[in-house]
């Protein structure tokens, strides 16, 4: 790490990309007892304590370059709404099962992409991180993908419902690949990877998936962006009072 | 073991059927877990499934999440065949001595057996 604005530049990309796993973290937790069986209440908490632990890493990582003292916690209870720098896609609710899956698939889609990618970060710290997540998002994308395929091509109610799901989901997905100016010097640094390089494999991915599940992409063309610079749905707002309001209430309590 | 289910206005008797005892067609599969290299593979319960591959990874999810298991079995349970009659299958071993190995001493060095 050399410059000071590297620094603030890696610690923005830190806690981007711990927002994304803490507000999906959250969502799918607010899922947990809504699942079809047991079995996939047990998946996705399973899946959700996966994102909230890389938020967790992504988070103390960017607190200790920060040196302010503060722990990961801070930057997950104590942020408001505009603060927030996640993709769209991670706030968006899941009315159905089908949602929960498409909004899951685009993104395990595209973080195995990025871990892969960020696994060779010349920062030893960043690449362990990108490492393990990367074990966690390849069993994500199994357990999503899987599900896209079985509901796409299962019965005729699975499949209306499949579609619905990415078609609610696709126009965030271009998103995901927005790249802050403010990322240029980090890459060129070898600190982080070229995010958008992964586009062609998830391009990939998806199509190869949906022809599979015998679903098609959405016809509409339009992409929703904003998340990156804090301008959220109007779905993050109750998800953050919901996740944050105990900590408000009584700062610094702990179990 | 039953009990009395109560019935929303408009559903019928034969709704809740098919959605509390159908189980959304998902069979019920035996999970064996493998601990580590030179065990052997145990039963350690069981999970429903719509196929094999989801059962692994329900298996997965259900018994290995912390680090249990280097390798998993699923079995359907339906492929099960347990003993019966206890009396004449096992009973009559009680009290023949001579059919357990108790003459000599097992080296430490042997593990696992």
């Amino acid at each position: 790490m050399t410059t000071t604005v590297e620094r603030t530049a890696l610690v923005d990309f830190l806690v981007r990309h711990g927002d994304d796993n803490v507000i999906l973290g959250q969502r799918l937790g607010e899922y947990i007892s809504y699942a079809p069986e047991l079995e996939e209440d047990l998946a996705v908490a399973n899946i959700a304590l996966d994102h909230l632990g890389v938020a967790m890493h992504l988070y103390d990582y960017a607190a200790e370059i920060e040196g302010s003292g503060r722990d990961s916690n801070w930057y997950a209870m104590f942020r408001n709404e505009r603060d927030f720098t996640n993709a769209l896609l991670a706030e968006q609710p899941q009315p159905d099962f089908a949602h929960l899956i498409a909004r899951g698939f685009f993104f395990d889609a595209y973080q195995t992409q990025l871990w892969a990618g960020l696994s060779s970060s010349r920062d030893e710290r960043l690449s362990g991180i990108a490492a393990r997540a990367l074990k966690e998002a390849t069993y994500h994308l199994r357990h999503s993908s899987s599900w896209v395929i079985r509901l796409g091509d299962g019965t005729e109610e699975s499949h209306v419902r499949m579609q619905r799901g990415i078609d609610a989901m696709w126009r965030f997905t271009e998103e995901l690949f927005d790249q802050p100016d403010t990322d240029a010097a980090l890459v060129v640094a070898g600190l982080i990877c070229d995010v958008t390089a992964g586009k062609g494999r998830f391009d990939a991915i998806v199509a190869s998936t949906l022809e599979e599940a015998t679903l098609v992409s959405p016809e509409d063309p339009y992409q929703a962006s904003g998340g990156r610079t804090g301008m959220h749905t109007e779905n993050l707002g109750p998800l953050l009072a919901e996740m944050q309001w105990m900590q408000r209430a009584h700062p610094g309590a702990s179990w | 073991m039953s009990y009395e289910v109560p019935i929303a206005p408009g559903e019928t008797v034969d709704d809740l059927k098919t959605e509390t005892t159908a189980n959304h067609g998902w069979q019920l599969w035996e999970v064996f877990v493998r601990p580590k290299r030179g065990l052997s593979y145990t039963h350690c319960g069981s999970v429903h499934a719509a196929d094999s591959e989801s059962a692994v990874q329900n298996a997965r999810d259900a018994y290995a999440r912390r680090g249990e298991a280097i390798s998993l079995w699923v079995v359907p349970s339906s492929a099960i065949h347990a003993s019966d009659d206890p009396e004449s299958l096992f009973e009559s071993f009680d009290d023949k001595p001579y059919r357990h190995p108790t003459f000599y001493e097992i080296p430490d060095e042997v593990g696992q057996l």
